[in-house]
């Protein structure tokens, strides 16, 4: 599909995802995919990075796998992905049902100055997920398709889960959630019923 | 709710830590270690196989009450650390000296949200060694560890290593400190070739 044929806005992806909460926890990788989410209501069950590029999938695998009876969502972008791409392969041997991997997948390094990425340069990374052995694995790029993962998110799953959401290119305005990683971390725990030390 | 299922015997933290005045020392070393972990409550093990580590890596397959994640590389191990602490559980990752320089800049996520982190360090490069590409990343495992804020504690004999890892992992899990104790190639013995 051509670039310009992509017409979906990143922000309005993360708000309509995030639009029903209830008990979802999520994960960010840094840069735009922590602001989209921060964007769309700061929340404690959020956990958003800052940096530690390549280990937002793998963190929501470590936190999949302490709650299970939570559905655990990380919301990510192409560039954060690409750099752990071998982590899809330990979470697919994994494979624990409440895990759902969203990639905003806009086809370049947008915080480092929109190169382009593998993405853009064609790789499909929901067949990576695919040939891993993720129980699902599909990319999206229309509002119905958004909704549809929206409701998965709160739908049963026989394993993990990966969605790539092909969106714009563009860097909207940046929301800014607290950059302090241990403020951050022992609010999400609070909001577990987790004590700190 | 998880979709592996493993094989093998329920041990709990209560049997393990008493246990743990009765097993012989030495030869058993692994066994202890894993004793030792277990009465320190943890949950998930994260590993890149080393055959130092194959035997803790067996047991803790056949437990139950324990997540084993084989990971490609081994940083993907401290990402795993980290979200195992967001939710509740304590975790080890296992991996070999060369494996540490890998994690560089991941451990900055450790430090940084300041997550208990329990390492185990088989070494090479440095005891009878044979093979020299081992040597670099042998060289270069303590202080690159040291530079990146990690607490490194090293043993030299089974009885150290057992209560070495005792307090490295009170120092991870109580005060919240990323720890990482270094096998010595002395203890773990001459690789055959």
């Amino acid at each position: 599909m051509p670039a310009s044929a992509i017409s979906l806005d990143r922000r309005d992806v993360v708000a309509r995802l995030l639009a029903r909460r209830d008990g979802l926890l999520i994960v960010t990788g840094l840069g735009s995919p922590t602001y989209d989410v921060n964007a769309a209501g700061d929340h404690d069950g959020n956990y958003y990075l800052w940096g530690a590029m390549g280990s937002a999938a793998l963190i929501g695998l470590g936190l999949a796998q302490a709650q299970p009876d939570r559905t655990v969502v990380v919301i990510t972008g192409d560039g954060e992905q690409l750099m752990g791409l071998g982590g899809l392969a330990t979470i697919a041997v994994s494979n624990p049902n409440n895990l759902v991997i969203v990639v905003i997948d806009n086809d370049h390094f947008g915080e480092t100055g929109m190169q382009m990425s593998h993405t853009g340069h064609g790789l499909d990374l929901a067949s990576v997920a695919q040939s891993c052995g993720f129980a699902e694995a599909r990319t999206v790029r229309d509002i119905a398709g958004v909704e549809e993962v929206a409701r998965a998110l709160h739908s049963p799953s026989s394993g993990a889960r990966f969605f790539a959401i092909k969106v714009k290119a563009e860097n909207p305005p940046r929301s800014l959630p607290p950059r302090d990683a241990v403020h951050i971390k022992n609010r999400f725990r609070a909001h577990l019923g987790l004590g700190t030390i | 709710m998880q979709g592996q299922s493993l094989s093998g015997g329920l041990v709990t933290g209560e049997d393990a830590a008493k246990s743990l005045d009765r097993a012989p020392l030495d030869a058993e070393w692994p066994e202890q270690l894993y004793r030792v972990l277990k009465a320190a409550q943890v949950r998930q093990v994260s590993y890149v196989p080393d055959a130092g580590h194959s035997a803790l890596i067996r047991l803790f397959a056949a437990d139950r009450e324990v997540r084993s994640n084989v990971l490609t590389t081994e940083e993907e191990g401290i990402a795993i650390a980290t979200g195992a602490w967001l939710g509740g559980n304590r975790s080890v990752l296992l991996l070999q000296s060369s494996g540490v320089g890998n994690c560089v800049n991941m451990l900055s996520l450790v430090t940084m949200t300041r997550t208990p982190l329990l390492m185990l360090v088989t070494m090479r490069g440095e005891w009878a060694e044979f093979n020299p590409w081992q040597v670099p990343m042998g060289l270069a495992t303590a202080p690159v560890l040291t530079a990146m804020g990690i607490r490194v504690m090293r043993a030299d004999t089974p009885r150290d290593l057992i209560e070495t890892v005792e307090s490295a992992a009170a120092l991870a899990f109580e005060a919240e400190q990323q720890v990482a104790v270094l096998l010595s190639q002395r203890l773990l013995g001459r690789k055959t070739w």
